[in-house]
């Protein structure tokens, strides 16, 4: 019997059917739309990218091995089988060489009146980014 | 934001440029000497430095400078941020208590990791400004590992 796990993952969370939920599987026809990969024979592909997978492993009868899919995309995947919930983390290295490439990450954050601002609308000016906290 | 700029304690300070690349890495400061006895952080150095880059009389750092500075994140940082946002998905959904290992293991896989261990403390009872934080502190300043990073390219 299907149930519902709800996967969270780059800022949002999506809710996905598994037939096992500890040892989930994610539906393949909803790879990309969930985590934008694709499976293709040459392995996980996102545009000209692709990434060497087995596919022996990957591959289950209920669908894409989810702890398989996030070690080859070498994002932690970590769980909590009781609620049927699952948080995949960023890799480590996609946000290393995010910094390391010296280009400041975009992001949106909301201002107190509910507007949106994006780091990009600042571009032609110095900006100051200061992280606080009121705990 | 912590998580795409590998920030671990606030206040973390990032100078960007016009084109959108960062000109000087994660840094501690803040805007006044407030809190300077606690953390022993003297806001005038790195408010020098910005009046200086902003008026154009000097560059920042090179780039070759900005990467020296960078401390990127581990496999473990990375693993920790996902145990606290599914503690914080459980904590949202009435589960403290379940919550709570995922909190101890972030804990344990970043333990110098401020915003989490912090960040965390009022969704779990604890007070951010009492003891619990005083044992961080505590600790910090036992262990030599401090709470508060500041770039070390101060004359």
């Amino acid at each position: 019997m299907a149930t519902t796990l709800t996967l969270l993952h780059d800022g949002r969370s999506d809710e996905i059917a598994v037939a096992d939920p500890a040892r989930p599987a994610i539906p393949a026809g909803a790879l990309e739309e969930t985590l934008g990969w694709d499976l293709q024979p040459e392995g996980l592909c996102q545009g000209p990218m692709c990434i060497p997978v087995d596919q022996s492993a990957l591959v289950r009868e209920d669908g894409l091995d989810l702890g398989v899919l996030a070690g080859a995309l070498q994002r932690p995947l970590v769980t909590d089988e009781k609620h049927t919930v699952a948080s995949l983390g960023a890799s480590h290295h996609e946000r290393g060489e995010a910094l390391a490439s010296l280009d400041a990450p975009d992001f949106t954050l909301p201002d107190l009146d509910g507007n949106l601002h994006s780091l990009g609308d600042q571009r032609g000016k110095k900006v100051l980014l200061v992280a606080y906290a009121s705990w | 934001m912590p998580d795409l700029y590998g920030m671990i304690n606030v206040p973390t300070v990032v100078w960007i440029d016009e084109e959108g690349r960062i000109a000087r890495p994660n840094d501690a400061s803040f805007a006044s000497n407030r809190f300077k006895l606690l953390t022993g952080l003297d806001s005038r150095r790195h408010l020098r430095r910005l009046r200086v880059w902003v008026r154009g009389d000097a560059p920042a750092l090179t780039p070759s400078e900005v990467r020296a500075h960078q401390d990127l994140p581990t496999a473990a940082d990375q693993e920790a941020r996902a145990e606290f946002t599914l503690a914080w998905w459980l904590s949202r959904k009435g589960h403290p208590d379940d919550a709570e290992r995922h909190y101890v293991r972030a804990s344990e896989l970043a333990p110098h990791d401020i915003t989490i261990r912090r960040g965390s403390m009022r969704t779990r009872g604890l007070n951010p400004m009492g003891l619990a934080f005083l044992k961080i502190a505590v600790k910090s300043a036992l262990t030599r590992t401090p709470l508060y990073r500041p770039l070390k390219d101060s004359p």
